[in-house]
């Protein structure tokens, strides 16, 4: 597909979008929609450029990045590490899947009043938060993907000579990563509610902390730019990993049309 | 077939089966099976199996399914080991790979590119550029010289046999064992396989082990067909028939006929 049609085709996700805000927009304007509901784009628009000039939201958007993105490389490395052993060894498994299970059951969001008694509203307590909550997406589907891999082509690997280090970057890991990005897409989605969530309840910073700032002044136009803001990095992440996956992907019968 | 060369049918139902004619003095041995049994748990899959292979032939080995034709070949292959008697393969010769396996399905890798999948045959044997220029080289012989590049889940079927024939064949095997590498082929495809694999064979002399059901394939294509039948060999026939064969000719007719009736009678 050439560059200009591939183009047209994502354009086409953003009509929605545009229209409802176009809609919103006319509603507010009419008056359908009070401002101390809803303001109207324009108004958040215009605390976008505010907030944008006083250097405050770029700060903010910074420090919750930096936050999720650590998370995310604590949270995920173990649970990609945890998986790859788990999938590889019947020991390994037999001795830590059946508690990981268990604590997978757990909403790791509960476990905010236990986090902020043990950290404070410091940054471990993000930190601790987003590192849980991506580590079961990317644990599973790493452990999966892994028992998932074709055992005739294991089979054909060794009987071609292939050693474990071969086999391994050579036959197990490719057959295990389409389960893994899958559960990268869906661990990059946990990140960001875990994030959300963590900075609303307990911090002193991050995009969280503006929004829970701006409703005790009853700016809603913050509230709610804040929240677009959410949407805007969610899709951000998620086109990375879309993007990544494509890259490393070429193979897949289902990546190559598009 | 002339009635001298039925002497060349033997029975090895009746134990103990005389051992297969002295291999001359020049032709070396590829590998031979002495009292070879195979046991999974109480299931005896393979009993007594007597085989001298010399080098260079081609044999085909039949059998209704179960019978225990695709255990021997895991055998040879040392994909398994035999609990009773032993194997024994004829001398490592340099620059070849012992045995290499060609499964029933392509078992290619589908994130490599074709000439990747190829030079999975040279693990081992060469690496970078040197293994590329071989992998291009079995390629073009199996006539796939400008799929190189492309992804395996673009091939059809037959293709990507092909591919996993190149694949076996790179690293100039002194023994290919084959098992029923054409078995979910369309006919027509097949017949073409059939033709490639002995033209190449003819090219290369590896010995063949060719594990099939079919048994026009095996007089088509073989030097010696062994029918096994409840783990035994019930039936050790060579088919002395010139080549290029004419398939559907009377004599391999004849001879399959020969096979059909220890297989049914």
């Amino acid at each position: 597909m050439s560059f200009l049609s591939r183009l047209q085709a994502n354009a086409i996700g953003w009509v929605l979008p545009i229209l409802v805000i176009a809609g919103w927009e006319a509603a507010s304007r009419a008056g359908v929609m009070p401002a101390n509901v809803l303001p109207a784009p324009s108004a958040v628009a215009e605390a976008f450029w505010r907030l944008t000039l006083s250097g405050e939201l770029i700060r903010n958007i910074g420090v919750s990045t930096a936050r999720a993105l650590a998370g995310f490389a604590v949270g995920g490395s173990i649970g990609f590490a945890l998986g790859l052993a788990n999938g590889l060894s019947r020991l390994s498994r037999g001795l830590t899947d059946t508690t990981l299970q268990m604590i997978r059951n757990i909403p790791h969001l509960a476990l905010i009043p236990l986090v902020i008694l043990w950290f404070g509203i410091d940054e471990e307590a993000k930190l601790f938060l987003v590192a849980l909550g991506v580590f079961f997406p990317i644990y599973v589907n790493t452990l999966l993907g892994i028992q998932s891999v074709d055992p005739q082509l294991v089979e054909m690997g060794r009987v071609y000579g292939m050693d474990r280090r071969a086999l391994f970057f050579r036959v197990i890991l490719p057959g295990a990563l389409p389960a893994i990005f899958v559960g990268l897409r869906y661990s990059l989605g946990i990140m960001w509610l875990t994030l959300i969530v963590a900075e609303t309840i307990s911090a002193s910073s991050g995009l969280g902390y503006m929004a829970m700032q701006a409703r005790e002044f009853l700016l809603i136009d913050v509230v709610v730019l804040s929240i677009l803001i959410y949407a805007l990095l969610g899709k951000l992440a998620d086109s990375l990993a879309r993007l990544l996956e494509r890259l490393s992907l070429g193979w897949h019968p289902a990546f190559q049309n598009g | 077939m002339p009635a001298a060369s039925l002497t060349a049918v033997r029975s090895f139902v009746e134990a103990p089966a005389p051992v297969r004619p002295a291999i001359s003095a020049e032709g070396r041995r590829a590998f031979a099976f002495k009292g070879v049994g195979k046991r999974f748990g109480d299931e005896t899959v393979l009993d007594g199996i007597d085989l001298d292979v010399p080098a260079g032939q081609f044999v085909a080995v039949i059998g209704k399914s179960g019978c225990g034709k695709s255990t021997l070949l895991r055998l040879l292959a040392g994909l398994d080991r035999p609990t009773s008697g032993s194997l024994t393969l004829g001398a490592e010769e340099q620059g070849h790979s012992r045995t290499r396996f060609m499964f029933q399905e392509p078992r290619l890798l589908p994130w490599a590119s074709v000439v990747k999948n190829v030079e999975v045959g040279l693990t081992g044997i060469a690496s970078g550029t040197d293994a590329r220029r071989r992998a291009l080289d079995i390629l073009g012989e199996v006539g796939l010289p400008d799929r190189a590049d492309e992804w395996p889940s673009v091939l059809s079927g037959g293709q990507k046999q092909r591919v996993a024939l190149a694949r076996a064949l790179v690293g100039h095997p002194q023994i290919l064992a084959l098992d029923e590498p054409l078995g979910a082929l369309d006919a027509l495809t097949r017949i073409e396989m059939q033709q490639l694999l002995e033209r190449i064979w003819l090219a290369q002399k590896f010995t063949a082990v060719l594990v099939t059901h079919d048994v026009a394939e095996a007089v088509a294509l073989a030097d010696r067909v062994v029918v096994i039948s409840e783990g035994k060999i019930a039936l050790d026939l060579d088919v002395p028939v010139a080549r290029p064969r004419r398939r559907g000719s009377a004599e391999l007719a004849r001879l399959e006929g020969t096979i059909l009736d220890r297989l049914f009678g």
